[in-house]
């Protein structure tokens, strides 16, 4: 049952092979048992999760379900959920109880799925190793001693050591598809403006987005379908007609025109990653597919310019939190003043402040020219090299991380070496477009390897599409760790 | 290491530039509102050197005529009606505050 997917669980609950109650069970036995060994959820409620699964029990019985009714699910801590701890990995937020829910949450409820938990995460989504939590770091269920990635890292790991069905992240410069390519599963960051981010504890706001993380593409377009659609409390949600992003599932690859940028492939990632994501290449080939080399040249700056965009927008966002609403507030201080510095100095993680810092610095007076505003002037060119390249093929493919799982502890001292995670996903973020990730072989260690999938504006059913392809003639996304 | 692209590579060689004096990550610490210990400060101006020199980058492109791209997809903001589209639920959001009073947010005294 654990290794069934969405589809087939829905099928079995509507024949009442099994019941969601039985299912939610079997799901928290199991991180009884696995989660102090991973850290991959923070917060568990077993007494609501049971509640929604005998309330879906009964909508399955009255004949009223949808596609994710009964199907328990994992939420990444980011998203507010009316009831539970919200932490965002962060001791600021250590005691907050979301007074209302996320609307990725409120669709999740409407459509009957079982929250089973919420998944641990870097502080404010800061971080690429899932080592910036409060919480303490996750553990790759590949290998224990090494990190899952970040930020989504307790998401992915979740769903890598079957502790849920499927689960959401976030993904602000790569943290959906990092953490997906270092467990070994499938994850999808949409287009900007798809999901509402109503309710998702904000980081970088132009950049943001949530999306679906699960083990393969056809669970990830379920899952969309119930996360997408038009939000008024979303000032940048798109108002767009409802689409089934698994329409195009079934289609054949005869035709689709893949476009291998230049600039991935010259020598900055790791020989093992090199070598399988050019295996996974040659199997599009046979599908079908035709390969044409693009360029994306100013995707070089994006590491940069996204270290003075992100930071700058985090800067504005965090200064909410002040110890006077909600969250953390210092035990000790005298004036207002103080009582702000002494909060958010104990309240936030080295990490974030140290983006704080950052951003503070490039908004600040006299430096908004030379550093905001050419970071988004180069946003734009970046934007521009995706535009032209799509003239020439349909979708983008590459590596999403220039190395397999890294070792806890490994980057702990040097943020730079840690930004570098993130190479080949930034672009994606700064330019709108969608990306996923999705397991294609392994490397050095026997460590899963991401191939990244790069989409056109709105184009999610045909990345979706290529994906699922790919998944049918290969079993990468259901191979399990050892011991799960 | 993994050999990342001959272009970080480069900005490794560089020499570790003074970018920050401590003075100066002592003033956007106070703009932050975060307060720091001076051996703090020392740490956060050696980091934020580091990564100033990697972003300095960018000085290097001519930007000239290129339109900043402020969001990822160039639409205009919508606008609604000026109406109150919230209930109150000020006792809801005040039971997760630090401190409150009648109602009130509890903060040191501002006015003297």
């Amino acid at each position: 049952m654990i290794n069934a997917s969405i589809k087939q669980l829905s099928a079995a609950l509507a024949a009442k092979t099994i019941s969601s109650v039985e299912l939610t069970q079997l799901y928290l036995e199991r991180i009884a048992r696995l989660n102090p060994g991973l850290n991959a959820y923070i917060t568990l409620n077993p007494e609501v999760s049971l509640a929604q699964a005998r309330a879906a029990d009964a909508r399955i019985a009255a004949g009223q379900a949808d596609t994710l009714t009964g199907i328990p699910l994992a939420q990444k801590d980011i998203f507010c959920a009316k009831g539970w701890l919200t932490t965002c990995g962060s001791k600021m937020l250590h005691n907050f109880v979301s007074p209302y829910d996320a609307h990725v949450i409120e669709q999740f409820n409407r459509a009957g799925a079982v929250n089973l938990g919420k998944t641990n995460m870097d502080e404010f989504a800061m971080g690429s190793s899932n080592e910036t939590s409060h919480y303490g770091p996750v553990k790759n269920p590949w290998d224990t001693a090494r990190v899952p990635g970040g930020s989504s890292g307790g998401t992915a790991a979740a769903v890598a050591a079957r502790l849920c069905a499927a689960a959401t992240g976030t993904d602000t410069g790569g943290s959906i598809r990092q953490p997906a390519a270092l467990c070994g599963i499938s994850g999808l960051k949409p287009t900007y403006g798809v999901v509402s981010r109503y309710g998702m504890i904000a980081f970088a706001s132009s950049l943001d987005q949530a999306g679906p993380m699960a083990r393969g593409a056809e669970d990830l377009a379920l899952l969309l379908n119930t996360m997408a659609g038009f939000d008024e409390r979303d000032s940048t949600s798109l108002q767009r007609d409802k689409e089934d992003y698994a329409r195009d599932l079934a289609k054949p690859l005869d035709g689709l025109r893949i476009g291998l940028p230049k600039e991935f492939f010259a020598e900055g990632m790791g020989s093992d990653v090199a070598q399988t994501v050019g295996t996974a290449i040659a199997e599009y080939k046979k599908l079908g597919a035709s390969v044409v080399e693009v360029s994306l040249p100013n995707s070089k700056l994006s590491v940069p310019v996204y270290y003075v965009l992100a930071p700058a927008e985090a800067s504005s966002n965090l200064s909410r939190f002040d110890g006077v609403r909600y969250g953390y507030r210092a035990p000790e201080y005298g004036d207002l003043a103080d009582m702000y510095e002494k909060s958010r100095a104990q309240g936030f993680g080295a990490e974030v402040k140290r983006r704080i810092m950052i951003g503070t610095y490039v908004l600040s007076h006299g430096y908004y020219d030379a550093y905001y505003l050419q970071a988004q002037k180069i946003r734009r060119l970046i934007a521009q090299d995706f535009t032209e390249a799509f003239r020439q093929c349909d979708v983008i493919m590459g590596p999403t991380a220039p190395s397999t799982a890294f070792e806890l502890g490994e980057k702990g001292d040097d943020p730079v070496q840690m930004y570098l995670s993130d190479i080949y996903t930034i672009a994606v973020n700064l330019a709108g477009l969608p990306g996923m990730s999705i397991p294609c072989g392994f490397g050095a260690a026997n460590m899963p390897v991401g191939l990244q999938i790069i989409g056109n504006y709105f184009d999610e059913a045909r990345m979706l599409n290529a994906a699922h392809q790919y998944q049918l003639a290969t079993d990468w996304h259901s191979r399990a760790p050892n011991g799960i | 290491m993994i050999p990342y692209w001959p272009y970080f590579n480069k900005v490794f060689a560089m020499s570790p530039t003074m970018f920050l004096a401590n003075a100066d990550v002592r003033k956007v610490a106070s703009l932050a509102r975060l307060a720091m210990s001076e051996a703090e400060i020392e740490t956060a101006r050696s980091q934020l050197s580091g990564i100033f020199a990697l972003i300095e980058e960018m000085q290097a492109v001519d930007t000239q005529g290129i339109e900043p791209m402020s969001h990822a997809q160039d639409v205009a903001q919508r606008l609604r009606e000026d109406v109150v589209t919230e209930t109150n639920q000020r006792e809801l959001f005040q039971a997760i505050a630090p401190q409150v009073e009648a109602g009130l947010y509890l903060v040191p005294q501002v006015i003297e």
